[in-house]
């Protein structure tokens, strides 16, 4: 019968669109699907309002910002972590770019009473940096202090609401340059559609994180830290640096998008993305991220953001008052959750969130 | 055997996705019999238990206990219909305590009130706990934590929690692979008070010559169908192995002529408290070492502390003539030093992920340029070892957690074997693989060895260590007890007694070191 040895094993599939169909981005893509079918019908077909162009790029617009924190936020989560600073964060690198160019409060003014040119990208930088500061110092405190996850980052949440407070002693700051806004406001046409210039940078952003955790040995890493921490110290990994820097790169990120936010907007606003850590969050985990770690993707993620921006606008387009939102993300969050781990617990894999309130991830 | 069996098993057949798992296999169990059940890497033997403690369904067949047909749904039910499982893979919840885990949803209530509102009755739990592991002779506290303890006493652990069911069949998948001798021996003692008692044991195992010692008669399995039963007097080591692997293996050790050059790893007085003292030697260029004692002789303490899994408190450790800093397994591997860990489940894996993930973590950093990953060059070597291992797997991208067990274990080797360090360290690296792909797993050795690697195999067999060392160096309670040469090792019988003379003793007087 047969001999000892075995056949050679198929070569991974090496089509990514082979990759994606089977695997996990599947089915919430085809739940994503399922919503735009819906609010199309529901708004008059084909040719009625969900359909439009305009409506689909103010879609894409409105959900940017979350999805590029939430792309960071999907390298935390499949570390088995958790990053609920990232909202704070946003607010807190919006306010430190805005310092730096609103007319009344800039230090770099020219004569003519105008910001000068080059301060808008030091503003820019500024921005990032501060939101890299914060994550850095999140990965300090869960690796050095050995703090869990879900402490270190609740007091991180805290303390940059409150610089932002005290920073901007509870006034927005406005009086921003119009260049500046053109960031948040520009579109780019493609292919006759104009796409706004947040979406673009989502996209791009997407497409490097995508490529990051995919291609990369830092992306390798990232999912084994989250598997199992013992076997992959053991394998050479440096789990202290890993986390260091994914939660730098959730900063980074969650930065990224409090500029974005801001320039869209024209104002940093001390309760600017008050409660969006939970908007992030969701977006990943819809997305079918692992909330036990080791599992996860940014295509979900993207799809998860999707998800909850189709939502949004969908209920509004269909009279549904905006009172009601909170309950519909609600629902589908948990919707989503219970799949997650009623595949999991079909895998014969434990379930839980316990990992994020112990020490030293799991 | 006249009697009805306790158990019979009637045309079983198991799918998983990609895999069938068990073709029409037919299986009986008699009161008082020992049956081994033998088979390769995914021979489809843990699949079987499994679906005999209910951990999994069965797709067709039928499944008859004391001549009545039963369904077993879920573990829980099979446990009251009386069988217990002793599962390959750890069941035990890491951070509880022995007893909290033996008595897992059936801890002893207070009385009274306590009873009603299911207050443990702590002490009666502890004492009871305490008397099933001095029945398998297991020297650990039921008030410990599970994950600190070593391996072989978590084991201990679990066949003291089967053996407290009171089953009527008990199932036994690889006991003895994370065993020393003496704990074996002892097992096998509970095994034949078990069967006196009238029950019927499967034991599954790759050590065939406990096989030989304790089974009355083999059932083999392969590629998911039965090969055949025979009672223990009919068959013999060679004809257990065809049954086995469909062909005869020609030579089990293929040990080459070494040739030994430089001094590659030269240890110095390494030390760490309460686990080794002391412990110097050197290792050359194509020199296979064996490591030689019993469980807890400080082997894999040793190992970890070269491999900067564990701080040292004292001791130097030179590569090639220089010093590196080594205070991380990311140093050790740089400076060129492997482990293949003991444990390998929790160390070795990250089970959620591929195969070919967890062959390429530790060796990413050669193969990546601007971080970039070199996929095709990685892929390639992967499918390598997987060939060359004989792993049994649908493709390189399946999960290792649905791997067979021993599949599972090369996996691990693949991956340290493709990092091709200067120092290969591999703790136990025969345990729970079948014959066929031992043998090739020495023959790698060797061919390692020839190729200017220097290995240090830690083996709880003896035979191993003797077929294989160029050198031998035997530990007792931390300490390097002795070193045998080459041609102390010809003589096979004098050389296990000078081995097991130097690992149940101090350090004697005088031993070169
Ligand atoms: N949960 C699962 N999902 C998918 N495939 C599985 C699963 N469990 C087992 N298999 C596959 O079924 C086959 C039989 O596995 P099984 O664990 O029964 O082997 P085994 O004989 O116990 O091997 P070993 O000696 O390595 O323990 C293997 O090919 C394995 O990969
Ligand atoms: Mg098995």
């Amino acid at each position: 019968m047969s001999d000892i040895t075995v056949s050679p094993p198929r070569p991974a599939p090496r089509s990514t669109w082979r990759r994606v169909l089977r695997g996990q981005e599947i089915g919430i893509f085809l739940v994503l699907l399922g919503m735009v079918a819906f609010f199309t019908l529901a708004t008059g077909g084909a040719s009625g309002t969900f359909l439009k162009p305009t409506n689909l790029t103010n879609i894409m617009l409105n959900f940017s910002w979350t999805a590029i924190a939430a792309f960071g936020m999907t390298f935390v989560i499949i570390s088995a972590g958790i990053d609920l600073s990232v909202g704070s964060v946003m607010a807190l690198a919006g306010l430190a770019a805005a310092f730096l160019i609103a007319r009344d409060k800039s230090p770099f003014l020219t004569a003519d009473g105008t910001v000068s040119e080059w301060a808008i990208p030091l503003a820019i930088l500024a921005g990032l940096a501060v939101g890299a500061l914060a994550g850095f110092i999140n990965g300090l405190l869960i690796t050095f202090a050995k703090l869990p996850p879900f402490i270190a980052t609740l007091g991180m949440l805290q303390i940059a609401r409150g610089i932002v407070y005290g920073l901007s002693q509870g006034w927005p700051i406005q009086n921003l340059p119009p260049n500046f806004m053109t960031i948040g406001r520009q579109n780019i046409p493609v292919a006759g559609v104009n796409f706004p210039l947040p979406t673009v940078i989502m996209l791009v952003v997407g497409i490097i994180a995508w490529i990051f955790l995919t291609r990369t040995a830092w992306g390798y890493r990232i999912f084994a830290v989250g598997g199992n921490e013992q076997a992959s110290r053991l394998s050479g990994i440096s789990v202290t640096r890993t986390k260091i820097m994914i939660y730098t790169i959730s900063g980074l990120l969650a930065g990224a998008g409090g500029v974005l936010l801001t320039a869209r907007l024209g104002v940093a606003a001390p309760t600017a993305a008050q409660g969006y850590e939970l908007d992030v969050i969701a977006a990943v985990v819809v997305g079918g991220t692992s909330t036990s770690g080791g599992e996860g993707s940014i295509l979900g993620t993207l799809i998860g953001a999707a998800i909850m921006g189709v939502l949004r606008t969908g209920l509004n387009l269909i009279g549904v008052e905006a009172y009601w939102l909170p309950s519909a993300q609600g629902i589908i969050i948990i919707a989503a959750i219970t799949l997650d781990q009623w595949f999991r617990r079909r895998q014969g894999k434990p379930t839980g969130f316990a990992h994020w309130f112990s020490r030293g991830g799991k | 055997m006249q009697t009805e069996p306790i158990l019979r098993v009637q045309g079983v057949s198991k799918a998983f996705p990609g895999v069938q798992a068990l073709t029409d296999v037919d299986f009986e169990a008699y009161p008082g019999e020992v049956v081994a059940l033998l088979g390769e890497n995914g021979a489809g033997k843990s699949t079987l238990m499994k679906i005999l403690a209910g951990a999994y369904t069965r797709d067709s067949g039928h499944i008859y206990l004391g001549g009545e047909e039963v369904e077993l749904t879920s573990p829980h039910q099979a446990q009251s219909l009386g069988i217990s499982i002793i599962y390959q893979e750890f069941n035990l919840v890491p951070t509880q305590t022995v007893a909290a885990n033996i008595f897992t949803a059936r801890e002893p209530l207070q009385p009274g009130v306590g009873r009603v509102v299911k207050l443990v009755d702590r002490r009666r739990m502890e004492a009871e706990a305490q008397r099933l592991l001095d029945i398998v002779g297991a020297h650990v506290s039921p008030t410990a934590l599970i994950r600190s303890l070593p391996v072989a006493e978590r084991q201990l652990v679990e066949i003291a929690k089967a053996l407290s069911f009171d089953s009527r069949v008990i199932i036994m998948d690889e006991p003895t692979s994370a065993l020393g001798k003496d704990e074996t021996e002892k097992l096998f003692e509970i095994i034949r008070n078990l069967k006196a008692q009238g029950r019927a044991v499967i034991f599954i195992t790759h050590r065939l010559n406990e096989v030989f010692r304790i089974a009355d008669r083999v059932v083999v399995l392969r590629d998911g169908r039965l090969v055949g039963t025979a009672p223990i007097g009919a068959v013999d080591i060679d004809k257990v192995i065809g049954m086995m692997v469909g062909r005869s293996l020609s030579q089990m050790y293929q040990k080459e002529p070494a040739q030994i050059g430089d001094v590659v790893l030269d240890v110095k007085g390494l030390a760490r408290a309460g686990a080794v003292e002391d412990v110097s030697f050197q290792l050359r260029r194509g020199e296979i070492l064996g490591f030689a004692g019993l469980v807890g002789a400080g082997r894999t303490e040793t190992a970890r502390l070269l491999f900067g899994a564990d701080a040292r408190d004292a001791g130097e450790i030179w590569i090639d003539g220089r010093q590196p800093e080594i205070h991380s397994p990311e140093d050790a591997i740089r400076a060129g030093i492997s482990l293949v860990p003991e444990d390998r489940g929790s160390q070795g894996l990250v089970l959620l992920l591929s195969v070919f993930k967890n062959e390429v973590l530790p060796n990413l950093s050669p193969h990546s340029r601007l971080g970039l990953l070199d996929g095709a060059t990685l892929e390639r070597q992967a499918a390598e070892y997987v060939q060359r291992l004989n792993i049994r797997t649908p493709s390189l991208e399946q999960k290792v957690m649905y791997l067979s067990g021993g599949n599972q274990q090369k996996v691990v080797l693949a991956k340290w074997l493709m990092s091709n360090p200067k120092v290969l360290i591999l703790d136990e690296p025969t345990r729970g693989i079948d014959v066929g792909a031992k043998s090739e797993i020495y023959a790698l050795m060797s061919q390692l060895a020839r190729s200017g690697m220097g290995i240090i195999m830690i083996s709880s067999e003896l035979p191993e260590i003797l077929a294989m060392s160029d050198r031998v160096l035997v530990m007792c309670e931390g300490r390097v007890t002795g070193i045998l040469n080459r041609d102390e090792l010809q003589n096979q019988e004098a050389a296990q007694e000078i081995i097991m003379s130097y690992a149940t003793r101090h350090a004697v007087e005088g031993v070169p070191a």
